[in-house]
C-alpha cells in the first residue's frame, strides 16, 4: 500500500543542547553503543535481565493482534524509510534504534483529518511467549483536527522491544493509552517518541501492571506553539518486577504546556520501580509552563523505588516550571482518619491505595478500562494488604 | 442511657529527650444527655486528650482506663472505638486524595452499622445532611478535605457526625478558626445531634465563644494535664472575664 509522508523538510531544526540526560537521537546503531549499564540513561535498568535483546537478530516474529477501528481509522504499512522520513524524534537509545532496524518495516495507525471518532481505537497486542523475541515499530498517525482515544493493551507474554512513533497533528486531540499488563514473565522495552502539533492537546497515559521487566521511554517535543501534553502512568510492581518508566519533554516551541504525574506501588522482594521526569526548555520555548510529578508508595519492605526529576531551562522567560517527587509508607494520619470513623484497617489501607491510583484512573474517561485497573489493583493488593469481605 | 468514663487518665508522646507526660490523671464521666465543655490555654495537653480517646497511636496511654458502658476501650482498636460508639471531630481534618467523600461516607457508615445503608435512601441522607452544614452536594464527589477551605473542613466533621451518629462525640477545637456565619452552622448541627437527648459531648476549645452557641451542662477547666476546676455554664463566664491566669500560676506553683 502507499501511504502520504511527510517530508523530512518537517523536522524541527534545533540547536544541539549538550546534557547527559538525553543524547542526540539518531536511526544510526552505530550512533548508539552498547551500553555498559553506567550510562546515565542505563544505569537503573538490569540490563542482563534483558533476555539478549541488544544482541538480538532481526526476526518476523510479531505479536499478534486484534483491532478494533471505528469508521474511518485504518491500519496499514509503512516502510522504515517511510516510518524515518516522518517529522518525529529519531530514537533516543540503541533499543529504539535497534527495534526500527529488525522490524523491517512499520504499522501504521492512520486516524484522518478531521475525523471525530464516536468510540475508542483498540489494539490488542498479544505475545505468545517469553521465548519470542519481537521487534515492533508502529507509527500512530492523528490527522489535524482530529479527536482521538487510543487504547494499546498488551498481553500474553514476549520479548519484545518496540519504537512507537506518534504523530499529532495541528489541533488535534489525542489521548493514547497503553497498557502493560503481561504476564510475569515477558520483557518489554518500549520508546514511544511523540511530537505534538500546533495548540494539539495530547495526554499518554501508561499503566504497567504485569512483566518481569517493562522499561518505557516517552519523548516528547512540539511542532509549534500551544501544544499541551499530559504524561500520566500507574505502575505496581511485585517482588522480583522490575519497572521503569522516563519522560523526557523537550520545549521546542513557544507557549507549551507539559504535565507530567506518575504514581507508582510496591510490594514484595526486589520489587523496583524506576521513574526519570526530564524537561528541557529550549531558549525558543518561552512562556511555556511544565511540571512534573512521581509519587512512591512502598506497601512492603524489600521494594526500591528510584525517582529522579530533572528541569534544565535555557530561557529566562517561563510561565512556570517545577516538579516533586515523594516515596513514602501509608500516611499514618490518612489511615488513623479513615479508621477513626470505624473502618476496619485492611479497608482503610484500599481506601488509600485505590484513591492514591484513582486520581489517574479517572481521568482516562473509557468506563471499562477503568474498571479493568481498578480491578486489577485490587488483585495486586489482595497478596498483601487482604482481600475486601465482600 | 450511655457513660463514657474517664478515669486517673496519663498519657506521654515521645519525643526527642524521651517520653514526655501530657495527661497528668484525668478523671472525668460523661452521661448520654450531657454536654461537657473543657476549656483550657494552648499546651495543656487538651487535644491530647481528644487522640487518646479516639486511640491516635502517637500517643501511648501509661496510666488509667477510658470506659464505655463499663468497657475499657483502650483495649480497642481505633475503628473499633468507632463503631463502639465514639467520635472525634478533629481541629485538622486530614485529607484523603482520590477517596471520595461519597464513598468515604459510605464504607464509614457501613462499618459503623455493620451493613451498608439503603442506597435508595442514603443519597437523599448524605445530600440533606452536606446541605444542612451549607456544602453543596457536589462536596460528595470530591476528594475526602482535599482543598477543603479550613470551615468547609470542619462542616464535614459535623455533617459526619450527624450521619454516624454515634453515643459520644469529641469535639476538639471544631470552633478554631471559623467565621461567626460556620461557627454557627456548625454549633447547630452539634445542637440538633444533641437535641436527640440520648447523647453525649465532650466540647473541647480554647474560646468561650461556642458557648454562647451550644449550652454545656458543666465546664471544666484543663491545665497542665488534668481538670483544675469543674463547674456550670457560669465557670465559663469567670474564665471569659479573668482568663486562664489564675490556673496557670496555680499549676506552675505546685
Amino acid at each position: 500500500m502507499t501511504a502520504t509522508v511527510e517530508n523530512v523538510a518537517n523536522a524541527l531544526e534545533l540547536e544541539h543542547v549538550e546534557s547527559h540526560l538525553h543524547p542526540e537521537p539518531s536511526y544510526d546503531l552505530a550512533a548508539h553503543p552498547v551500553p555498559s549499564g553506567l550510562e546515565e540513561i542505563w544505569r537503573f535498568t538490569p540490563l542482563k535481565r534483558l533476555r539478549g535483546l541488544f544482541d538480538g537478530a532481526a526476526s518476523d516474529a510479531h505479536l499478534s493482534w486484534e483491532n478494533d477501528l471505528p469508521e474511518g481509522v485504518t491500519l496499514g504499512e509503512l516502510s522504515t524509510e517511510e516510518a524515518q522520513a516522518l517529522a518525529v524524534s529519531a530514537p533516543f537509545d540503541r533499543l529504539g534504534a535497534l527495534a526500527v532496524a529488525n522490524a523491517g518495516g512499520a504499522v501504521l495507525l492512520d486516524i484522518p483529518a478531521n475525523a471525530e471518532l464516536d468510540r475508542p481505537v483498540r489494539l490488542t497486542m498479544r505475545g505468545a511467549g517469553a521465548d519470542t523475541l519481537v521487534w515492533g515499530h508502529v507509527v500512530i498517525r492523528v490527522g489535524a483536527h482530529a479527536k482521538a482515544t487510543v487504547l494499546v493493551d498488551h498481553v500474553g507474554s514476549a520479548t519484545y522491544d518496540a519504537f512507537t512513533q506518534v504523530v499529532v497533528g495541528d489541533g488535534a486531540k489525542l489521548d493514547l493509552v497503553t497498557l502493560n499488563d503481561w504476564e510475569d514473565d515477558a520483557v518489554h522495552t518500549e520508546q514511544i517518541n511523540l511530537r505534538a502539533g500546533r495548540d494539539s492537546e495530547v495526554r499518554v497515559f501508561e499503566f504497567s501492571l504485569g512483566g518481569d521487566l517493562v522499561r518505557t521511554s516517552l519523548n516528547v517535543d512540539y511542532a509549534g506553539p500551544g501544544g499541551s501534553v499530559d504524561l500520566l502512568g500507574v505502575y505496581f510492581a511485585d517482588a522480583g518486577q522490575h519497572i521503569e518508566h522516563r519522560q523526557f519533554v523537550d520545549h521546542t516551541a513557544p507557549k507549551t504546556r507539559s504535565n507530567v504525574e506518575y504514581k507508582g506501588a510496591l510490594q514484595g522482594q526486589d520489587a523496583h520501580t524506576v521513574w526519570i521526569g526530564n524537561v528541557l526548555i529550549r531558549k525558543v520555548a518561552e512562556g511555556i509552563e511544565t511540571f512534573e510529578q512521581n509519587d512512591n508508595l512502598v506497601l512492603t519492605d524489600g521494594a526500591k523505588a528510584d525517582s529522579v526529576p530533572n528541569l534544565e531551562i535555557e530561557t529566562g522567560d517561563i510561565a512556570g516550571a517545577g516538579h516533586a517527587s515523594t516515596t513514602g509508607r501509608f500516611d499514618d494520619q490518612h489511615l488513623f482518619y479513615l479508621q477513626s470513623r470505624g473502618i476496619e484497617e485492611t479497608e482503610a489501607r484500599r481506601l488509600v491505595v485505590h484513591g492514591f491510583f484513582n486520581d489517574i484512573i479517572r481521568r482516562i474517561g473509557v468506563e471499562d478500562l477503568q474498571e479493568r485497573l481498578t480491578s486489577a489493583i485490587e488483585d495486586e493488593l489482595a497478596t498483601v494488604v487482604g482481600r475486601l469481605e465482600s | 442511657m450511655s457513660t463514657l468514663e474517664i478515669k486517673n487518665l496519663h498519657v506521654s508522646v515521645e519525643t526527642e529527650d524521651g517520653a514526655k507526660e501530657i495527661l497528668r490523671g484525668v478523671d472525668l464521666t460523661i452521661k448520654s444527655g450531657e454536654v461537657h465543655a473543657i476549656m483550657g490555654p494552648n499546651g495543656s495537653g487538651k487535644s491530647t486528650l481528644a487522640y487518646s480517646i479516639a486511640g491516635h497511636p502517637k500517643y501511648t496511654v501509661t496510666d488509667g482506663e477510658v470506659l464505655l458502658d463499663g468497657e475499657n476501650i483502650l483495649e480497642l482498636t481505633v475503628d473499633e472505638r468507632a463503631r463502639a460508639g465514639l467520635f472525634l471531630a478533629m481541629q485538622y481534618p486530614v485529607e484523603v486524595p482520590g477517596v471520595s467523600v461519597a464513598n468515604f461516607l459510605r464504607t464509614a457508615k457501613t462499618a459503623i452499622d455493620g451493613e451498608a445503608p439503603k442506597l435508595r435512601t442514603w443519597v437523599k441522607d448524605v445530600n440533606a445532611a452536606l446541605e444542612r452544614v451549607t456544602l453543596d452536594p457536589t462536596f460528595a464527589q470530591r476528594s475526602v478535605n482535599e482543598g477543603f477551605s479550613g470551615g468547609e473542613k470542619k462542616r464535614h466533621e459535623i455533617a459526619q457526625l450527624e450521619l454516624l451518629n454515634p453515643k459520644f462525640a469529641v469535639l476538639d477545637e471544631t470552633d478554631s478558626g471559623l467565621d461567626i456565619d460556620a461557627l454557627r452552622v456548625v454549633s447547630e448541627g452539634v445542637n440538633r445531634y444533641t437535641s436527640q437527648g440520648d447523647r453525649g459531648v465532650l466540647l473541647i476549645t480554647h474560646y468561650t465563644r461556642i458557648l454562647q452557641y451550644i449550652q454545656p451542662d458543666y465546664v471544666h477547666v484543663f491545665v497542665a494535664g488534668k481538670l483544675a476546676e469543674s463547674g456550670g455554664r457560669e465557670l465559663a463566664e469567670q474564665l471569659e472575664s479573668e482568663g486562664y491566669d489564675k490556673y496557670v500560676k496555680a499549676a506552675a506553683a505546685l
